[in-house]
Order: structure tokens, then C-alpha cells, then sequence
């Protein structure tokens, strides 16, 4: 957690150039899918197959935390029963899905986006409309 | 149109939450749901949120209340000593589940889409300028999902775009994801996340109902080998059981219907995956068969609230609205000015909608124009001195705009003048598509502060007042015309 605050003190006094939204992708329903279509911005900051395994990761996250299988049925069907007072003791499995997310996130950003000069925001930040991707400055070409 | 303010509210001490508070900003919001944009009340510090209008729940409450206290008080004796004390037993669990139900449906977030925060906002116009040559530029966007082409739209108030099956209630003033219909009888949109809820509700309240309706009709038949019929018939709760049963069971059966063929009551009501509409239409995201959709719909994962009406607001963070105190992270001034640039203009045109709404001044028959025509000066007392009285400190220009509201008789400019009255307060949103937020120091806030800093009939120059207004033409329209309103 300290690391993380470092982190942010220092972004905070870079100046941020541009910020890039990567839109959700509909293609396949309603399933929270972003696009993986590589920004222009980016192109001199990030290649291109890091990010789109990114985004990739992170799609394939949310499929599972919305996955209709066995096991979020038994989920349902015991929340139902007990008029839905388990979840005060326990957590929704997109709930610890989510908290995965954040986890992956703050790891992505650690190891390859802050080197870059970027900073990933958690989509739920945003409603799980957009990943939010802020370029700051580039001070220090650390490359 | 009944607009979302919380009225005048007692401060909350040091301390403590303004719990009692429905919604209403405090001096220093702390919790975001004290700035939440849309038309809800929330209680219980966030806990709890409801729509604005809750007369109606209020009345379902008492109705089933009502209904099953009847029950229970007049019918269980008999039919407990007389058949069996299973009936109220089963009775009692129906009951409790229906009550639970009704509160989970009527409390929780329906799936409401937070709005853009003003990055997002510009990034999106920019995009939507960038793309069509004609105008106004193209605000839907197309997709193609399971083969279905479906049309996105832009929500104007939340400005994004609408994910499908999405929807913006009015009453709510928010984006629901995937809503169903705004129910008055709960209190509540329907919408993702609390469907299942709602659903179980009808379902166990229509099981309720046939079951006391039984039971008392087998009570009545019962004691009316003993005591006559009519008399049994005066202490059961018949009537009201008979009316709603087909109401309810009625509900429920469409209701079933629409989660099996995985529709909603909007889409199902506007007719979007009808056949009727084309050969080829049909509906993207059923599964297939009937035991998943119910699946999906009932015991499908439930999703998180999007809105984290419960955590604290930093002052990094981005809101919806321009930020009040003022906390530059310089990060987003560059944007922040951009907006306000946008905004300022949209502030001049709702503020022109205003002058539009305001035709003719309805308490003085001389209309108060200024600068251009110094010779009307004088009139200028009338409306002073009517409404000094009423005059409060004024630290801002929302506190005049208030005070007009009270002078103003007509409606519609009290709508509009509450509108003035919001945005000058950097509150929430626009009940018109465009939204307003104030730039700082409005050139329209001078004008009424001066105004009314001057309750007696003297009166300086009014030509000086409005000297930097009278620069530009649209500014000078808009003063003149606020002042026009203020002699209302």
C-alpha cells in the first residue's frame, strides 16, 4: 500500500498530457468486454501486444466474474433460500472477482504501465463504462 | 415537476451524519450519495435509496399490512384451532418473505450507471464531433450483438453512451442498466440488479394472496354454519384480497413471461424484438430455452452497485459535477476549463431558455429594462421594495433566484427559476438535455446582487451595473431578461 501511495504522490506531480478511454465492446451482449483496438496515443508509449493482452486479461476476468455456470446457480439458489441475508457474512463471487481485477490492475500499472508513464484506472472506478488510461509526461525516458 | 432539493435541512453537527437528511448536500459532503446527481433519496447514511416519489410504496406497505394483520388477527384463531396451526405458520413465512422481497427491491441500487465524469464527457464529444460531417452530428451508435443489429444512444443527461438495454427514467433522472420499468408500488426503478427481487415479490405476494383468500373463504364457510354468512364476511379482509389477486397474479404471469423469453418491460411494451417489426428481428440475448433464461434472470450472479453511494469523496477524485471547493488537482484543469467553456455556453442558452419560459411579468404591468434604455430606471424600486422583505443574506446567486421563486406565481418559471437555482449551487443536473454547470462568478449573479443589495428606491446608475454586461449581447440579453423576471 505504500508503494502505491508513491506512486500516486509522484504521478500527481507529473502533469498528465492526455488521458485515453478504451469504450466498452457490445459486440457479445451486455457482458462488461472492453475493445482492444490499440489507441493512437499510445503508440510510442506501449506496444501494442502488451496492451491488448492487457485489456484481454481483463476481459476474460469480467467473463467470469458474469459466467452463468454451476456454480453461481448454487450461489443464487442459497441466497434465495435464506432471503439473501448470506451475502451480510459473505461476499459475492463477482465481488471477489473484482477484487481480483484490482489486484491485476495494480500489479499491471507497477510493473509496466508507471515505468511508461501511464496509469491504469480500475474500470469499476468508472461505472465499468471505460478504462481510463492516463499518459502523463514524459520527464525521464526510462526505456 | 417536482424537483430533487431536500429543502432546508439543520446542519449536521460536527460528527455526526446528517442520516435524517434525505439527500440533501450538507456544508461538507463527505459520502458521495450527498452529491449523488440523480432524483433518489437515500437514508440511513446510503444504505437505503428510493426514488423521490414514495406516496405509492407507502400505500403498498399499508395495504399488505393491512390485509395480513386482518388475517391473522381474525381468521388464524379459528383456523388454527379448528384445521390446523400449520396455516398460520405457512402464512407467517409468506408473509415474511414478501416483506423481505419489497424491501430488497425497494432499497437497493436497480443498476444505475453512474455519469461520465467530465473527461469522459469531452473525450466522447470529441469522438462524436470527429465522426460525422452533418449536423447535428450522429449521436447513436450501431452494434451488432448475436447477429442483431441494435442502436446505442447517447444520454444527454449522463452523456454516455447507453449500453443496450439500458435506459434513462425520467422520475429517477438516472440510467438504469438493463431496466425494466419504474415501479411506484415499490418506490423504485426495476432494473438489473434488483429485478429478481422484484420479481419474487409479485411472485410470493400473488402466492400470498390466493393463499389468505383461500383460507378466509374457508373461514367464512366454516362459521357460516354457525353465525350466518354475511357475518363472517364482515371481518375478512375479502374484498381487498379479491381486487388484487387478479392485479397481482396477472403481473406475475407477464412477468414470467418476460423472464423466460428474457425481455424487458420496455422492450417488451415498445415491441423491439417482435417479429411484427421484421422477419428477421429477434431477441439478441435470450439463451435459447426457457430453463436458462429463468436461470439467468433469478439465479444469475448479482452485480455490484455501480455508484459507491457509501464511500468517502476525495477531493482527486473526478466528480460529475464541477467541483465545489475548489480543490485544484491540476490534472484536471486543463479539462476543467475546457468543460467550463462548453458549460458557460450552455449556461447562456438555458439561461435564454429561461427568459423564453418567463414571458410576461405577471405582479408589474412596466417591464424593468436597463442599460440600453436608462429612461426606466426608476421602476426599478418597485420590485426592490417588494421584495426586500423577503431578503435573506445573499452569498451567492442561488439565494436570490430562491427568493424570486417565492414572488414568482407561475409554475413553469418555477421550475425554471429552480433550475437557476441548482446550478448556481453546483448541484446536479438539468431536467432539459443540456446541463449546466456554473462557471465560476456567472456574469448574470452580479446583476441580481446588485439588485438586491438595494432595497430602497434609490437606486445608482444602472448603466454602471451593467457595464461589463452590456459587452457582449448575449450577456446583456440574459441580464435583462433575469432582471425582467425579478420584477415578476
Amino acid at each position: 500500500m505504500a508503494e502505491t501511495h508513491s506512486l500516486q504522490d509522484m504521478r500527481q506531480q507529473a502533469a498528465i498530457t492526455a488521458k485515453v478511454f478504451i469504450q466498452r465492446d457490445y459486440s457479445s451482449g451486455t457482458m462488461c468486454q472492453f475493445q482492444t483496438k490499440f489507441p493512437s496515443e499510445l503508440e510510442n508509449r506501449i506496444d501494442k501486444q502488451q496492451f491488448e493482452e492487457t485489456v484481454r486479461a481483463l476481459n476474460n476476468m469480467y467473463a467470469e466474474a458474469e459466467k452463468l455456470g454451476s456454480q453461481s446457480y448454487i450461489e443464487g439458489c442459497l441466497a434465495c433460500l435464506t432471503a439473501y441475508t448470506v451475502f451480510l457474512c459473505m461476499e459475492t463471487h463477482y465481488e471477489k472477482v473484482l477484487k481480483k481485477i484490482a489486484k491485476y490492475i495494480q500489479e499491471q500499472n507497477d510493473k509496466i504501465y508507471a515505468p511508461r508513464g501511464l496509469l491504469l484506472t480500475d474500470p469499476i472506478e468508472r461505472g465499468l463504462r471505460v478504462v481510463e488510461i492516463t499518459i502523463f509526461e514524459d520527464r525521464s525516458l526510462t526505456r | 415537476e417536482p424537483r430533487h432539493s431536500g429543502g432546508p435541512c439543520p446542519p449536521p453537527a460536527d460528527g455526526s451524519e446528517p442520516a435524517h437528511c434525505p439527500g440533501h448536500r450538507s456544508r461538507s459532503p463527505r459520502k458521495k450519495w450527498q452529491v449523488f446527481p440523480g432524483r433518489n433519496r437515500f437514508y440511513c447514511d446510503g444504505r437505503i435509496m428510493m426514488a423521490r416519489q414514495t406516496g405509492v410504496f407507502y400505500l403498498t406497505l399499508v395495504l399488505i399490512l393491512l390485509t395480513c394483520g386482518l388475517f391473522f388477527t381474525f381468521d388464524c384463531p379459528f383456523l388454527a384451532s379448528n384445521l390446523t396451526p400449520a396455516i398460520p405458520a405457512v402464512g407467517g413465512v409468506l408473509f415474511i418473505f414478501v416483506m423481505g422481497m419489497l424491501f430488497r427491491a425497494s432499497f437497493s441500487d436497480p443498476g444505475i450507471l453512474p455519469r461520465a465524469t467530465p473527461d469522459e464527457a469531452a473525450d466522447l464529444e470529441r469522438q462524436i464531433d470527429s465522426a460525422g460531417c452533418s449536423r447535428p452530428p450522429p449521436r447513436t451508435r450501431e452494434v451488432l450483438i448475436n447477429g442483431q443489429a441494435v442502436k446505442l444512444k447517447y444520454c444527454f443527461t449522463c452523456k454516455i453512451f447507453r449500453p443496450p438495454r439500458a435506459s434513462h427514467c425520467s422520475l429517477c433522472d438516472n440510467c438504469v442498466e438493463r431496466f425494466d420499468h419504474h415501479c411506484p408500488w415499490v418506490g423504485n426503478c426495476v432494473g438489473r440488479r434488483n429485478y429478481r427481487f422484484f420479481y419474487l415479490f409479485i411472485l410470493s405476494l400473488s402466492l400470498l394472496t390466493v393463499f389468505i383468500f383461500a383460507f378466509v373463504i374457508t373461514h367464512v364457510i366454516l362459521r357460516s354454519n354457525q353465525t350466518g354468512f354475511l357475518g363472517a364476511l364482515k371481518d375478512s379482509p375479502v374484498v381487498v384480497c379479491f381486487f388484487s389477486i387478479w392485479s397481482i397474479v396477472g403481473l406475475s404471469g407477464f412477468h414470467t413471461y418476460l423472464i423466460s423469453s428474457n425481455q424487458t418491460t420496455n422492450e417488451d411494451i415498445k415491441g423491439s424484438w417482435s417479429t411484427k417489426r421484421g422477419k428477421d428481428n429477434y431477441n439478441p440475448y435470450s439463451y435459447g430455452n426457457i430453463l436458462t433464461n429463468c436461470c439467468a434472470a433469478l439465479c444469475g450472479p448479482l452485480p455490484p452497485s455501480l455508484i459507491d453511494r457509501r464511500g468517502l469523496i476525495q477531493s482527486g477524485t473526478p466528480q460529475t459535477v464541477s467541483q465545489s471547493n475548489g480543490t485544484s488537482n491540476s490534472s484536471y484543469a486543463s479539462t476543467q476549463l475546457h468543460s467550463n467553456m462548453c458549460d458557460q455556453d450552455q449556461c447562456i442558452q438555458s439561461t435564454k431558455f429561461v427568459l423564453q419560459a418567463a414571458t410576461t411579468p405577471l405582479l408589474h404591468s412596466d417591464p424593468v429594462v436597463l442599460a440600453p434604455l436608462p429612461g426606466k430606471t426608476t421602476t426599478l424600486g418597485g420590485p426592490c421594495a417588494y421584495l426586500a422583505p423577503a431578503q435573506p443574506s445573499l452569498p451567492s446567486c442561488g439565494g436570490d433566484v430562491l427568493m424570486l421563486r417565492d414572488a414568482a406565481v407561475d409554475s413553469r418559471c418555477h421550475h425554471h427559476l429552480h433550475l437557476h437555482h441548482h446550478h448556481h449551487h453546483h448541484h446536479f443536473v438539468s431536467p432539459e438535455e443540456t446541463p449546466c454547470a456554473t462557471p465560476q462568478g456567472a456574469l448574470p449573479c452580479p446583476a441580481h446582487l446588485h439588485l438586491h443589495h438595494q432595497p430602497h428606491p434609490a437606486i445608482p446608475s444602472p448603466i454602471a451595473l451593467y457595464d461589463p454586461a452590456s459587452q457582449d449581447a448575449l450577456h446583456e440579453d440574459s441580464v435583462r431578461g433575469l432582471v425582467k423576471l425579478s420584477s415578476v
